[in-house]
């Protein structure tokens, strides 16, 4: 008798349960790096996807800066607590896809749970970005951006230049800014955010030529630097001749040179698209332009790389977690959602169809120049130079750069010189790196 | 003789000290140890690959010439640091001795900048030294320097140091000030009347009954600028240009939490643990022992 009461008792409690389960609400936790508007933004679209359903609850939580959203990720993996979905810089991609067995490919979050996955609904070189060699999509693409040309239409009044014609390769850009600087319209010519990402990666790919061996690191692999060749040699060559009396000035090395810009210091700029709600707010003159290529260059202009973040899925989740995870990235792909992603918050559409509503809601007639950075990724098929770059270490091997640079713009040594040490240094960084 | 406290319980005692030493062991061998395993491991940022190395990491870390020369930029940072911080507080402390009215209030407003987070600190000298917008970095160009911490070594090595030095000239004033108030009025005097000058009277009478004082800060900012910079550095300089201003402390941080190379960083914060051990030991040691007044 009593071990009948008992399994009676248990399959009570499990009626129970499992009653009560299906009426749960399964949360979904996701950690995020946006501030200001954009954190407003993932505000919004969770709170619109909560009540839009009632199986799941999003709850997105702050985690502070790229970097310490990503370690803040690492370290509550450890330590057995990941959260679900973890929002990562394109710099840290390489870090994610080293970490096969903490990770779950979005792809198969969402065949996972029953949904088809059609890809070719999506931006190609965005989702391209995110995905295995073998085409496996592996995080979801949620803020991309695009490196594109800013400039102050009343210094270039001033200079004499025509406000109406940005620079379009570099060659030009170099004499706009020395006119800049010779007329006295401003104090320097140009400068830039991002020497790592724009002048290297970006370069490679709009310039159709190898940043590095193994598809720029995306066919896996011990990778080798290639950006010692000629033609990154002459580009830096330049930046460095003109930084010696300040037609190009060097801000910092992540996008601190916008303050320069914004003060009306430089004429010419080149940053992040998404860095575009800045420069409107401060109610300048400017123009946009596309990103200078390299006139020597057969293939250029090619197509740019995406910058941005993407939202990774952690593995060792519930099943009712992962169709939660799926209804969530099937919510984000709607076009209303990614128009509203896309207009607000200054980054790339992820899907074709919200692009081309976008384009027929009249939005870039109004609003200049927010077509440029999806014309410039977009454009041609990317080539092997131009799907973007990935390795397991891509911060440390920036910051090689970066070190390198300083030391050429400070006149200590030639752009030859920088590059090749770059490379030596990169090049025995990700072999380390490769070794663990 | 001590007074001998004999406890009648054997128990008692320990359960007393209990919570002080759970403390201790939670919060500092505990992670110590940690820090000491993982030193000898290498390891993908993960956890999912692991590989005991033994002392490989102290090798790679002691050969790489940039944490050798991170060790001469925190040894000329914390020098540079300590020594500036300590005379601008010094003279401080002389003059505000010297004032007859208000003392009260000029010693409150030059302790107040202890109070200021280290972060912050950076981020007021940054801002005023900021080549494209900062007020001081204005005046320097207007007298002819080429201001540019962003790319000069030397800009941004003054430029730390100041905003690192500025926080701590109040917490040496205060000591200072303590220290100057326990100097025998009567000596001065006396000297006075035989003919002393100020100057001579500094030199030969304050200051070396000050020497207790003055070891005691030079150990205690030397550690202040090896361990508690690292907000000043993070908000200021970023370790650049190039590596010019990257403090040990500051290395651990980069190696580790933005390079992921945990291993390299495990290695670097017991290096830092011996270094930190062995100061207090010198501070025990020699400082509170053989400096004696007079």
């Amino acid at each position: 008798m009593k071990s009948f009461g008992f399994a009676a008792g248990v399959a009570a409690t499990f009626m129970l349960l499992s009653s009560t389960s299906a009426f749960a609400v399964t949360q979904i936790s996701w950690w995020h790096a946006m501030t200001g508007a954009n954190a407003e933004v993932v505000d919004k679209i969770s709170k619109d996807f909560n009540a839009s359903q009632s199986d799941y609850e999003l709850v997105p939580v702050f985690k502070g800066t790229y970097p310490e959203t990503l370690n803040a990720g690492i370290a509550a993996y450890r330590a057995g607590q990941a959260p679900d979905i973890i929002q990562v810089f394109d710099v840290g991609t390489g870090v994610m896809m080293a970490a096969e067995g903490a990770i779950k490919p979005a792809a198969d979050v969402l065949t996972g749970a029953g949904m088809t996955f059609d890809k070719s609904q999506y931006l190609p070189g965005i989702v391209g970005y995110y995905s295995k060699p073998d085409g496996t999509m592996l995080s979801f693409p949620y803020n991309s951006s695009s490196p594109i040309l800013y400039y102050n239409k009343d210094i270039f009044k001033k200079a004499g230049l025509d406000v109406d014609s940005p620079p379009k390769t570099w060659n030009e850009v170099w004499e706009d800014a020395k006119k800049i600087k010779a007329s006295g319209a401003a104090a320097c010519g140009y400068t830039s955010t991002w020497l790592t990402w724009i002048h290297l990666e970006n370069f490679a790919a709009w310039n159709d030529v190898s940043w590095a061996t193994q598809q720029n690191g995306l066919a896996g692999g011990d990778v080798e630097l290639k950006i010692n060749a000629p033609i990154f040699v002459n580009h830096f060559q330049a930046l460095a001749d003109l930084a010696k009396d300040g037609t190009f000035k060097y801000g910092g090395r992540t996008s601190e040179a916008k303050q320069i810009f914004l003060a009306g210091e430089c004429g010419i700029m080149t940053e992040s698209s998404g860095g575009l709600g800045d420069i409107v707010k401060s109610g300048m003159n400017y123009g946009i332009g596309q990103l200078p290529y390299d006139s020597d260059a057969k293939g250029a202009p090619q197509n740019t790389t995406p910058g941005g973040a993407s939202l990774w899925v952690f593995a060792d989740k519930s099943d009712e977690e992962y169709k939660g995870v799926a209804a969530f990235f099937a919510y984000l792909s709607k076009t209303d959602v990614q128009e509203y992603l896309h207009q607000k918050s200054g980054y790339l559409p992820v899907t074709l169809a919200a692009y081309e509503a976008t384009k027929k809601s009249g939005f870039y007639d109004k609003n200049v120049g927010r077509e440029t950075p999806i014309l410039q990724m977009t454009g041609k098929a990317p080539t092997d130079n131009s799907k973007g770059v990935r390795l397991p270490n891509l911060p440390q091997v920036r910051d090689i750069q970066n070190e390198e640079f300083e030391k050429m713009l400070a006149g200590q040594q030639t752009a030859q010189q920088a590059l090749d040490n770059a490379v030596t240094r990169g090049n025995a960084a990700i072999k380390e790196a490769l070794g663990n | 003789m001590t007074p001998r406290v004999v406890f009648p319980n054997k128990v008692l005692p320990y359960l007393l000290v209990a919570p002080q030493l759970a403390i201790t062991l939670v919060f500092f061998y505990w992670p110590a140890g940690q820090a000491f395993y993982q030193s000898m491991l290498r390891q993908d940022p993960f956890g999912l690959r692991t590989k005991f190395v033994w002392f490989a990491n102290f090798r790679k870390v002691l050969a790489d010439p940039a944490y050798l020369n991170s060790i001469k930029v925190t040894v000329v940072f914390s020098l540079a640091t300590a020594i500036v911080a300590m005379c601008v507080a010094l003279l401080l402390a002389v003059m505000a001795e010297k004032v007859v009215r208000g003392k009260g209030l000029y010693r409150t407003l030059l302790i107040w900048p202890y109070a200021v987070a280290p972060a912050i600190a950076g981020m007021l000298w940054l801002f005023l030294f900021n080549p494209s917008i900062g007020s001081l970095a204005y005046m320097l160009r207007s007298f002819g320097i080429a201001w540019d911490p962003l790319l000069n070594g030397t800009h941004a090595m003054i430029l730390l140091v100041s905003a690192a030095a500025w926080k701590q000239i109040s917490y040496n004033f205060l000591f200072f000030v303590a220290g100057l108030q326990a100097v025998p009025k009567a000596l001065i005097e006396a000297a006075a009347m035989d003919g002393a000058g100020e100057t001579k009277r500094f030199w030969t009478i304050v200051f070396p009954l000050l020497a207790p004082t003055t070891f005691f800060l030079l150990v205690v900012n030397t550690v202040y600028a090896l361990f508690d910079t690292f907000g000043i550095v993070h908000a200021v300089t970023g370790g650049g240009p190039g590596k010019t201003t990257e403090t040990l402390v500051y290395k651990v941080y980069n190696d580790g939490f933005v390079n992921l190379i945990l291993g390299d960083s495990a290695a670097q914060s017991v290096i830092l643990m011996v270094i930190v051990i062995s100061l207090t030991a010198i501070q025990f040691r020699y400082v509170e022992r053989k400096v004696h007044y007079g």
